[in-house]
């Protein structure tokens, strides 16, 4: 469907035409200008006039010229529907070619039956796909029927008021008022917003996928907003640029009535399809409506995939068209011969009208063409429609199956794509997204450390641990109380209609959710709009706080009180990075704060609280104090660390021994009993009446309203809400301003002066806020810890013992990040700066001057930003748990086993990426992981040969090991293995750039060949797409993809089967995908159950159907044999045409249907079983010629044995024609029967319903038709066949010979199990516990042999490691020589990494060396990466161009320090 | 497990979009799943094998006690068929004998065929060349049927019946004849009716209706091949006339083959032929009209008796003996497969791995 982007235009030309009587109406100056761009600029330009009433005329001239805002996607129209489906169905080249030979059998010389008879087949299968359409379309057609009568509130001239109307009749020109979550019908410029600062909140999520809210600002010099708008006064015209897809790109101005001109730009646009949020009021003016929206230019449609077996099969249909030609040569050929025979005419050789004959040559000709009709039925007709029912039928089975159904967000499998369900049976690659597929994007906060202090969290894990059957409970309880109180039961139909919206299925953004679009905020909102809050589920919210550590919060707000009479102290120093550390967790972030009580209404103004116990002069008072402390402290610092401590203990003795132990820095951190046996009551009381009374502690969640924390990344939203849990409540958040609740009460009202946004290069962030009461301005940074931890003030720089203390610290905390990061949880460096008052001046000049500059603005932003961030103080370090999603490892697991190679293509960091893959099992601690991160081109080529070479060897070993051990394996076996050894493989983005630039495809494919799994990370959608582009090109494999994001859409569309993750991450992932799941662990049975099935479904079908062709034509082809090549049919036209319609079409439907060769439950347990598909066992050039030339040999039967019955009788052709039309129909049956693995009662009534019907059909017909069928007319034939015991016998012998080969081949093959899938067949028919123990015996074997393998590359790493004579260094060796080398970095490097080495031999004793190394040249890397704040190096690798930094590694440091460590990246042999 | 029910029930009724869990969506339907195995199929071989070896040699017993004798008469009246090699001859008359002799008694029914080798009744376009309708008696316009050019003359007279296959159509007359001795002949009665189906006796051919027949042809035309009108065919004998015509019906089923035999004539078993023919001398007394040079065709007469399953093909009774033979040998070869594999199979549990 093609619809004219502006058919505005048009129009426009056709008034321009009619010019004359337009002018003459023109009466404004308005109008004549209106007129003049119409006539000049209406190209470029689209005018828009106000409908109100003063322009009420222009605008009804003008916006006539643009489209209404009724959307109609439907193809046809009730009348134009037949002749534009049968035209569009003659696109189809196999339904040209059938309408071609119907016109060839009318042409008199040639046909070959009646024409009558020939047209019906086409008419039928051309019927069934137009009754298909038909019914797509009528949906289609409720659907916009649904979508154009939604209401909007438009403004009429009529009543000078708002009045409901529907989405289709708004017009370009309409003022449209927006209420709070209503769906914006058209796309709207916005004019008027109830918010004081005229923006209106918007989300895009139908859109874009994106959940976070979108800011729309109104027209400059409309954000009057003190008074409501009136659209009458509105007398301006808008003009803007002519509708277009992109969806960021609008501008525009508004004409003033003074000639004025005022600019506005996308962010003034709101766009069809989108909601308002937060906004109780929007008004705009509809600039672009119906299909010219933005969201319906975008809507493309769904696309056509062809799948794999589809592309084969088109193959083999020519195959077969070849064998056709082939036939009909022959018939053409053995006619001119047998005419040859002839001296003169025989008798029975008829002359034309005129009483002459054919010429010899002009008769073969002829001959060919009656031939092709004859024989037209070898390309089955019935094949394309047969299918495209097969795969509809499939994806409804799909679509129901229970196991695919997540319960949690009510969503059954969603399958987008109808026709490549098959291809779901062959994958060979899967590339899969990280965040939000493997991993559930929901950010868990776990742990932290501070100060280098490790708090582990241990009930929050808890916590995690039991949330899943906390959640079922919950979801029980609810659901009994729902029954049980008639209360609920009355509001929960306002709440259960919200959700229960049915989807539009497309509409302007495919697939928007209608949730929560209603006009009057209902009580149910806050249920359902807190779901939408992205990053906000219960299990992300909810932190338990670490007692040991709650204690230590509350300690430092007792400490604050306590410092009004202990002015000094060194717990000062712990407490005051403990509120430092929560603080900067609070505010270091770009969360927005909105509340559940106003549906996410943002909270831009701190809420007017209850004055707690303190006035805001006493907490100003003691912070003074404690700033003091602090500076004390820091003086105090010369003091030993062993003497402060005993003159704390003094101090605080009398008030609580157990916090002062476990505020200890060098405190048992073991000692995690004592801490958590204390109740959380038992502390409240720590603080002693006379504080309880000036601090009212507050708990959690008590009296605080419901806060919903929009953020940008999950991260920050977990580590707020971690914040939270301790009591420093995040309350408000304005450019200008953060509010932050402290434990005690208090509210702290910071200046922003600056937020240095988060990005990929820096990987932190930082905001710089002036404290309010000490006037102090601080930079809080929150960045990735390879990255912070070479930003830290140089301890070497500070005194002797701060030196000393701070690297303990940072020691500790390296450990501790190390310990986060072995456990998969990303980790996070909370640091701080405090600037002075000068030097913040001089910064905020610079970065004036940056965002002033026009030439390289973003450098000089980065720049300035690098220059704050500078000489941090570490407050700590948090652990963020992105957890697996359920099953992930088991998944990844059970598809690995089945041949699949997975491939992991995140844009995340490179630590994370392999944390998770380790923890899905991506990865194995056994694997050899070799990581390539390079910039440069020649170094990448010469790693990738080193390893190659390695891998190589290691596989070569292998070879020569399974020749040795397995002398009666199969050399099939040994191939698969080949490769499959545990190799992994790490690139990042930047060497996938210099891969795919430098020509290194085909090495980088080699080498991934031998890897089990491989990781890019830090790639770029654009990247990602490439890869799968790459490998599907290359290796010419089958890939699929899953994704969940926006980020991931282009790489799911590049692939086969691209298949969505319908998460957090909206739907822009699942509008580009085939198949939307809910959870990646769906795979497993959509890949493994349902992609066998369907493949093995499909594949046996087509093969089937040309098998049934082939042998039913040969059946007519041998006949021409006997009838001097004349193409004479045996068989009455009609049977032959219903004989493949109606008698054999319904079998293999229902065959490619339910066939089941596997039960479901073995094909899971044992997924080997998929390779099959992915060889294409069942679909293949030799499955195919079996099968045809089985056909052949049955058709030979099926034609000789009658032959030689009759021979020599009085037989007449259709009598002889019947018992092979009956015996074709009982071998093609009975061979079906053979191929049939699934007898249910579906496949009994059909198969004997098609036998019955044969014959009803066959005996009515003949028993009828006495003249109708010339020049059969087979009036009792049937009959008299059926009284004839001749008949019987050769309808007995004949299917037994023609399948007697099959059987027994079958037969003999099923006894000797020839292959896997045929054992696990008769693992199905064994009881359930003996299937059970078998296929537990079966998988140990199969276990067995592969690891027998796998030890012998781990041997020979090890030995490589130990004479660290391998490649590798080999090609350390190589690099530093390398022009671009930047030996630099490498020696920077090296004083530190020997310090960090000392530290962990000191702290450590039992960790690899080999790791801690890794661990350096991680930090290496960064270094080596631009970074300003460095010495003077840094210019020189800036300007060099090939940076790169590569450890190529291989790791088994896992059998030398078993439990170590999962990292095994690390290793690093120098 | 009412429970369990109601649970799900409930589910369903809070997840609207919950695919319902009947056994035919989760495809569960319960199902008979038979495995090809040396063990399963065992028994269908020498079952069926036996049953087709013994259908076999009942077979080849009953077609071996049909009786047949064939003359070919094409050779020995060559001077008739040299005679209607050229058309011009057409209204010659022109007779020849065939003698035969016959060992034994042929018992029971005898029925004689003509057989006629190389015809190609089957041609695509000579098998379309009729119109059903007007051997069906019905008043048709047969220029608009697929008789052409067999379907009127120049002058617009149609031919009555129209088209190849009954232009065509096999008029050479025979008669048998038994010598009782080797002087006197007497004519062997033969039968003209219920030669041809019953069916298209009565219900596919019918002549039009009309006082008496010759006015029902009136306004056509025999077929440019034919000697007498239609309604001449059998002057004696009002029902075998005109359309319905034993020999015509007979001729119009095509034959599937290019050598096929037709029925020609029963034997009337009267008087010394009660039992069938006894053995002695015959004679073929034909009358000439068909002409076979022209493609190379024979011509031959048949008499024969016919069993319960047909004629005198020995085919199907091979067919099913050799074959009853080759499954039952697949049969031997399964059951040596299977007892090897349970034997290997004994051997592996009584020594697991």
């Amino acid at each position: 469907m093609t619809l004219s982007v502006d058919s505005a235009l048009y129009c426009c030309r056709c008034l321009a035409a009619k010019g004359a009587t337009w002018t003459q109406l023109e009466s404004t100056p308005l109008l004549s200008s209106v007129r003049k761009r119409l006539r000049y600029n209406l190209d470029k330009w689209r005018i828009v006039i106000p409908n109100n009433k003063r322009l009420q005329e222009n605008c009804e001239k003008v916006s006539r010229l643009y489209f209404g805002n009724g959307i109609q996607t439907t193809k046809y129209t009730f009348l134009s529907f037949i002749p534009k489906n049968v035209f569009e169905q003659f696109h189809r080249f196999a339904n040209l070619y059938f309408v071609a030979i119907v016109a060839l059998n009318f042409v008199p010389v040639v046909n070959a039956f009646q024409p009558a008879v020939s047209v019906i087949p086409v008419c039928v299968i051309m019927a069934i796909t137009a009754i298909k359409d038909a019914w797509e379309d009528f949906r289609r057609y409720q659907l916009d029927k649904e979508i154009n009568n939604m209401v909007c509130l438009i403004y009429s001239r009529k009543e000078q008021d708002y009045v409901e109307k529907c989405w289709k009749d708004v017009r370009v020109g309409d003022f449209v008022q927006l209420q709070c979550n209503e769906i914006i019908p058209a796309d709207i410029l916005l004019l008027f917003s109830s918010d004081q600062n005229g923006i209106c909140h918007l989300e895009t999520a139908n859109l874009d996928g994106e959940t976070n809210l979108k800011q729309r600002q109104v027209v400059k010099g409309f954000s009057n907003q003190n008074t409501p708008f009136d659209p009458e006064i509105f007398q301006n015209t808008i003009v803007c640029e002519k509708p277009n897809n992109d969806l960021n790109k609008f501008k525009g101005y508004v004409e003033q009535p003074d000639q004025k001109r005022i600019g506005f730009g996308s962010e003034s646009l709101l766009l069809r399809g989108c909601t308002i949020r937060n906004t109780e009021i929007a008004v705009g003016i509809v600039i672009y409506a119906g299909h010219e929206t933005k969201a319906m230019l975008n809507n493309n449609g769904p696309r056509y995939k062809r799948s794999k077996m589809e592309r084969r099969m088109n193959i083999h249909i020519f195959f077969c068209v070849g064998l056709l030609f082939i036939m009909c040569l022959i018939g053409a050929v053995g006619h001119v011969i047998w005419n040859g025979n002839f001296s003169e005419h025989p008798p029975y050789e008829i002359p034309e009208v005129n009483g002459n004959y054919l010429s010899s040559a002009l008769a073969g000709f002829c001959m060919f063409l009656t031939m092709i009709i004859l024989l037209q039925i070898l390309i089955p007709i019935s094949l394309y429609v047969s299918i495209e029912l097969v795969k509809l039928a499939q994806v409804f089975l799909i679509h129901n199956d229970i196991d695919l159904y997540d319960e949690d967000v009510d969503l059954p499998i969603q399958c987008r794509a109808l026709n490549i369900t098959e291809d779901l049976g062959q994958i060979q690659y899967i590339f899969s997204d990280k965040t939000g597929t493997l991993t559930e994007n929901k950010m868990v906060f776990r742990r932290c450390t501070v100060d280098g202090n490790e708090f582990s969290h241990q009930e929050n894990a808890k916590r995690l641990e039991t949330y899943k059957e906390l959640d079922s409970d919950e979801e029980d309880w609810a659901r009994h109380q729902r029954f049980a109180l008639p209360v609920i039961k009355i509001e929960k139909p306002d709440t259960l209609k919200q959700k229960t919206d049915k989807p539009l299925r497309r509409c302007q953004s495919a697939r928007a959710r209608f949730q929560g679009h209603s006009r009057k905020k209902s009580l149910g909102h806050c249920d359902s709009l807190r779901s939408q809050v992205a990053f906000s589920s219960t299990i992300e919210k909810d932190v338990t706080p670490d007692k040991r550590l709650l204690m230590k919060v509350r300690e430092a707000s007792l400490q604050i009180e306590s410092l009004t009479s202990f002015p000094s102290g060194k717990d000062t120093c712990c407490t005051t990075s403990i509120n430092d550390f929560f603080l900067a967790l609070a505010i270091c972030n770009t969360v927005v704060v909105s509340t559940a009580t106003e549906p996410r209404q943002r909270v831009t103004a701190p809420p007017l609280m209850k004055p707690s116990g303190i006035s805001l002069e006493r907490i100003h008072q003691l912070l003074q104090r404690l700033k003091l402390a602090n500076l004390g402290q820091s003086f105090s610092l010369t003091q030993s660390s062993s003497d402060l401590e005993a003159s704390f203990n003094a101090k605080n003795n009398k008030e609580n021994p157990t916090a002062r132990d476990s505020c200890n820095k060098d405190g048992d951190y073991k000692d995690d009993s004592t801490a958590g046996a204390m109740s959380w009551k038992g502390s409240t009381e720590i603080g002693g009446a006379s504080l309880d009374e000036e601090f009212g502690f507050v708990s959690q969640g008590h009296l605080q309203p419901e806060f919903c924390y929009e953020a940008e990344s999950p991260d920050e939203a977990a580590l707020v809400h971690a914040a939270r849990a301790y009591g420093f409540t995040l309350m408000s958040r304005t450019p200008e301003q953060v509010t932050v609740r402290l434990p005690q009460g208090t509210l702290l009202t910071f200046d922003i002066l600056c937020t240095l946004g988060f990005d990929s290069v820096r990987k932190r962030m930082s905001v710089v806020v002036r404290h309010p009461f000490t006037k102090e301005i601080i930079v809080y940074t929150k960045g990735a810890d390879s990255v912070i931890m070479d930003l830290l003030e140089d301890p070497a720089k500070a005194d002797l013992n701060t030196g000393k203390k701070m690297r303990r610290i940072h020691a500790k905390t390296q450990k501790h990040l190390d310990g986060y990061a072995r456990y998969g949880l990303r980790t996070l460096c909370i640091a701080k700066k405090v600037l002075s008052e000068d030097d913040f001046r001089k910064w905020a000049s610079f970065r004036h001057e940056a965002e002033a500059a026009i030439d390289n603005r973003d450098e000089l932003l980065m720049d300035t930003a690098q220059h704050l961030e500078t000489r941090l103080t570490l407050l700590g370090a948090t652990g963020i748990e992105d957890r697996l999603q359920d099953g992930v490892p088991d998944t990844i697991a059970a598809l690995r086993e089945a041949g699949i190679q997975i491939w992991v293509l995140t844009g995340d960091k490179q630590e994370t990426a392999v944390n998770i893959a380790f923890s899905c099992k991506l990865l194995d601690q056994k694997d050899t992981v070799f990581t390539i991160n390079t910039e440069n081109k020649e170094t990448c080529e010469s790693l990738l040969d080193l390893t190659l070479e390695e891998v190589r060897k290691n596989s070569n070993a292998e070879r020569t090991k399974w020749k040795i051990w397995g002398i009666s394996l199969s050399s099939s076996l040994a191939a698969s293995v080949a490769h499959s050894t545990d190799i992994g493989l790490v690139v990042d983005g930047k060497t996938l750039n210099v891969i795919f630039q430098g020509d290194l495809e085909d090495k980088f494919l080699e080498l991934t060949k031998y890897c089990r799994s491989v990781l890019c990370c830090r790639a770029t959608p654009l990247q990602k797409s490439m890869v799968v582009k790459l490998v599907r090109r290359k290796l010419e494999v089958m890939t699929l993809s899953i994704g969940d994001g926006a980020n991931d859409v282009s790489m799911i569309q590049a692939a086969d089967v691209g298949i969505g993750i319908s998460g957090q991450e909206g739907m822009q992932a699942v509008m580009a995908s085939d198949f939307a799941v809910s959870r990646f662990k769906h795979l497993k049975k959509l890949l493994l159950v349902h992609g066998h099935w369907c493949y093995s479904r499909l594949a046996k079908m087509v093969i089937y159907f040309f098998y049934k062709n082939v042998s039913y034509v040969s059946l007519l082809f041998w006949y021409q044999f006997f009838c001097g090549f004349t193409g004479t049919s045996m068989i009455d036209p009609w049977q032959l045409i219903f004989f493949n319609l109606f008698f054999t079409s319904i079998p293999p439907i229902l065959f490619g249907i339910l066939d089941k060769d596997v039960s479901a439950e073995t094909l899971l347990s044992l997924p080997e079983l998929y390779k099959s598909g992915q060889n294409s066992e069942t679909y293949k050039l030799s499955t195919f010629s079996i099968a045809v030339l089985d056909a052949f040999y049955q058709g030979l039967i099926c034609f000789f044995v009658p032959y030689l019955t009759y021979k020599d009788s009085d037989i007449d052709v259709i009598t002889f024609g019947t018992p092979i039309n009956t015996i074709s129909l009982f071998i093609i049956l009975l061979h079906q029967s053979l191929e049939m693995n699934t007898w249910t009662c579906i496949h009994w009534i059909a198969m004997i319903g098609s036998v019955l019907l044969y014959f009803i059909f066959s005996t009515i017909y003949h028993s009828v038709c006495v003249v109708c069928n010339h020049p059969t007319n087979p009036y009792w034939i049937m009959e008299d066949q059926l009284s004839d015991p001749n008949f019987y016998l050769v309808c007995f012998i004949t299917p037994v010979i023609a399948l007697l080969p099959r059987y027994l081949i079958l037969a003999v093959r099923g006894t000797f199990r020839a292959s896997q899938i045929l054992k696990a067949q008769q693992l199905d028919k064994l009881p359930k516990e003996q299937r059970d123990l078998e296929i537990q015996r079966w998988r140990s074997i199969e276990r067995t042999t592969p690891s027998t393998s796998v030890a012998s590359p781990v041997s020979s790493d090890e030995v490589d490691q130990n004479n660290s004579n391998s490649p590798v260094s080999q090609f350390l060796g190589q690099a530093a020589v390398t022009p671009h080398g930047n030996n630099n970095a490498w020696e920077l490097s090296t004083p530190e990494m020997n310090h960090r080495r000392d530290w962990m031999l000191d702290e450590e004793g039992n960790s690899s060396t080999s790791r801690w190394t890794g661990e350096e040249t991680i930090a290496a890397n960064s270094l080596a990466r631009p970074c300003p704040g460095q010495d003077s190096l840094e210019s020189t690798r800036i300007t060099s161009p090939g940076m790169f930094i590569s450890h190529l590694t291989s790791d088994n440091a896992e059998e030398l320090n078993p439990g170590s460590h999962r990292r095994s990246v690390s290793a690093v042999t120098l | 497990n009412s429970m369990k029910n109601k649970d799900n029930q409930s589910a369903q009724e809070s997840n609207p979009r919950c695919p319902d869990s009947s056994a035919f969506k989760q495809q569960k339907l319960p199902a008979w799943k038979p495995k090809l195995t040396a063990s399963t199929v065992l028994s269908s071989f020498f079952v069926i094998g036996l049953f087709c070896l013994l259908v076999g040699i009942c077979l080849i017993l009953s077609a071996r006690s049909v009786n047949e004798i064939q003359i070919d008469y094409s050779d020995v009246c060559l001077n008739c068929s040299k005679l209607r090699e050229s058309s011009s001859n057409w209204d010659k008359e022109c007779n020849c004998f065939a003698h035969f002799t016959l060992q034994e008694n042929m018992p029971g029914d005898i029925f004689m065929y003509y057989r006629l080798q190389n015809f190609y009744q089957n041609h695509r376009r000579y098998v379309l060349s009729r119109s059903d309708a007007q051997l069906l008696g019905q008043d048709v316009n047969i220029q608009n049927s697929y008789c052409a050019p067999f379907a009127t003359y120049p002058n617009g007279t149609p031919m009555a019946p129209c088209g190849a296959i009954a232009n065509s159509m096999f008029n050479d007359t025979v008669q048998l004849f038994y010598y009782v001795n080797s002087s006197t002949a007497i004519q062997v009665p033969l039968l003209k009716n219920g030669n041809s189906w019953w069916s298209d006796k009565n219900v596919k051919f019918r002549n039009p209706t009309s006082y008496n027949l010759s006015s029902a042809f009136a306004g056509t035309a025999r077929p440019p091949y034919w000697q007498k009108p239609a309604y001449l065919l059998d002057e004696k004998d009002e029902r075998n006339n005109g359309y319905i015509n034993d020999d015509l019906i007979v001729w119009m089923r095509v034959s599937a083959f290019a050598t096929f035999r037709n029925l020609y004539r029963r034997l009337s078993r009267t008087n010394q032929f009660a039992d069938g023919l006894p053995a002695g001398n015959y004679t073929f007394h034909i009358t000439y009209n068909f002409p076979v040079t022209k493609f190379q065709g024979k011509k031959q007469l048949v008499l024969s008796t016919i069993t319960w399953s047909g004629g005198s093909n020995l085919f199907l009774g091979i067919a099913y003996t050799v074959s009853g033979a080759v499954i039952v040998l697949a049969g031997f070869v399964i059951a040596a497969i299977h007892l090897k594999r349970r034997k290997k199979k004994t051997y592996f549990q009584r020594h697991p791995k």
